[in-house]
């Protein structure tokens, strides 16, 4: 049944997505892989939606990776699978916290995960990329180098990536800004 | 999320003094999960036990559910029109840009030895060349962070014994 396989995959992630905010984007990625749920192209639009909507950004990923693959009960099973690891944990958190505050094996396992976790997102960074910004699908079936990416995506990804550095403001701007630019500009 | 639980949870409804919101937060933030999940749980075990971390829990996640299910609804039903199509593809790689931007933040935070380096390296090509899990990836990167960093302390301390194990 999907909403039990969606409750299990994302309950999964809710239990090793380390980190907060985009932790949780290597397992989407891996998760649309291996069970065709979803494509690349889903991934680029749940991460503008989640970014440019209040609430925390693994909570409404998880509500609309959910929610495309099997409507509002599909979105509320996600979210839910994702939640519930969270809960007992924190529970189990709350009853032992002496105990386990400062545990110095807990703060060595972070210091392995923190970055493993680090190189997970940038894997999963590369295989977006490898849709939004460049086509090396088309580039595997033609051999032309002009296939494989459109300048114009190449300059605005330079162009942003250098705005959000510098004017450092909340990511709804440059998604907004974006939106536009692409209709003017015809991405 | 700091400055909001600061002024609903400390200033208006006093259930738990700043130090405690602080506290939670950092808890939160080195423990799996949600981090924003698990600091309204912490809250709420503090109120009502168990009731209350579920509570709080479910009051983080319910506007996201409410707003993302709508805005996904809508956007179901344009997703083929050309200038919807024209939009989201400068937004995805807007997208990119973004990530690439957490992604150094989370370096800085993260990656601060050669150690944090290879294990970084290794993730990225696992995940990019093989089929491998990312929960096994992240649950050997924990196991290899006790491994690591115990022998290290064991040779920092036990630098004149010989032998023993070492491995």
């Amino acid at each position: 049944m999907i909403y039990l396989k969606l409750f299990y995959e994302f309950f999964k992630i809710g239990l090793f997505a380390v980190g907060g905010g985009m932790a949780t984007l290597p397992f989407l990625q891996r998760l649309g892989e291996s069970t065709g749920w979803f494509d690349q192209m889903l991934i680029t639009d749940m991460v503008a939606i989640s970014e440019s909507t209040p609430g925390p950004i693994g909570i409404n990923m998880a509500t609309y990776v959910g929610y495309n693959v099997a409507g509002f009960w599909g979105g509320f099973a996600a979210t839910m699978g994702e939640v519930m690891p969270c809960v007992v944990l924190v529970i189990l958190f709350s009853k032992f916290l002496n105990k386990l505050s400062g545990n110095k094996y807990l703060d060595f396992a972070f210091y392995g995960m923190r970055p493993a976790v680090t190189g997970l997102i940038a894997a999963a960074a590369v295989s977006v990329m490898q849709v939004a910004v460049f086509n090396t699908e088309l580039f595997k079936q033609t051999g032309v180098i002009t296939d494989l990416a459109d300048p114009k995506k190449i300059i605005y990804f330079v162009i942003v990536f250098w705005a959000i550095k510098k004017f450092k403001k909340h990511p709804i701007t440059y998604i907004a800004a974006s939106a536009v630019i692409g209709l003017i500009f015809m991405f | 999320m700091l400055p909001i639980l600061r002024r609903e949870i400390v200033e208006k409804e006093k259930w738990l003094s700043e130090e405690d919101v602080m506290d939670f937060y950092a808890i939160g933030q080195s423990m799996p999960g949600i981090i924003a999940v698990n600091v309204g749980g912490f809250i709420g075990y503090q109120r009502k036990k168990e009731a209350g971390a579920v509570a709080a829990a479910l009051g983080v996640v319910s506007p996201c559910l409410i707003i993302i299910t709508i805005i996904a609804a809508c956007l179901s039903n344009f997703q083929d029109n050309v200038y919807v199509r024209h939009a989201l593809s400068a937004v995805s790689v807007c997208v990119c840009a973004l990530i690439l931007d957490s992604i150094i933040s989370m370096w800085k935070k993260g990656v601060k030895d050669i150690f944090g380096f290879v294990l970084f390296a290794i993730m990225l090509v696992a995940m990019t060349f093989t089929e491998i899990s990312p929960v096994l990836l992240v649950v050997l990167s924990a196991v290899g962070g006790i491994i690591y960093k115990s022998l290290q302390g064991l040779f920092a301390k036990n630098d004149k014994e010989k032998g023993g194990k070492q491995k």
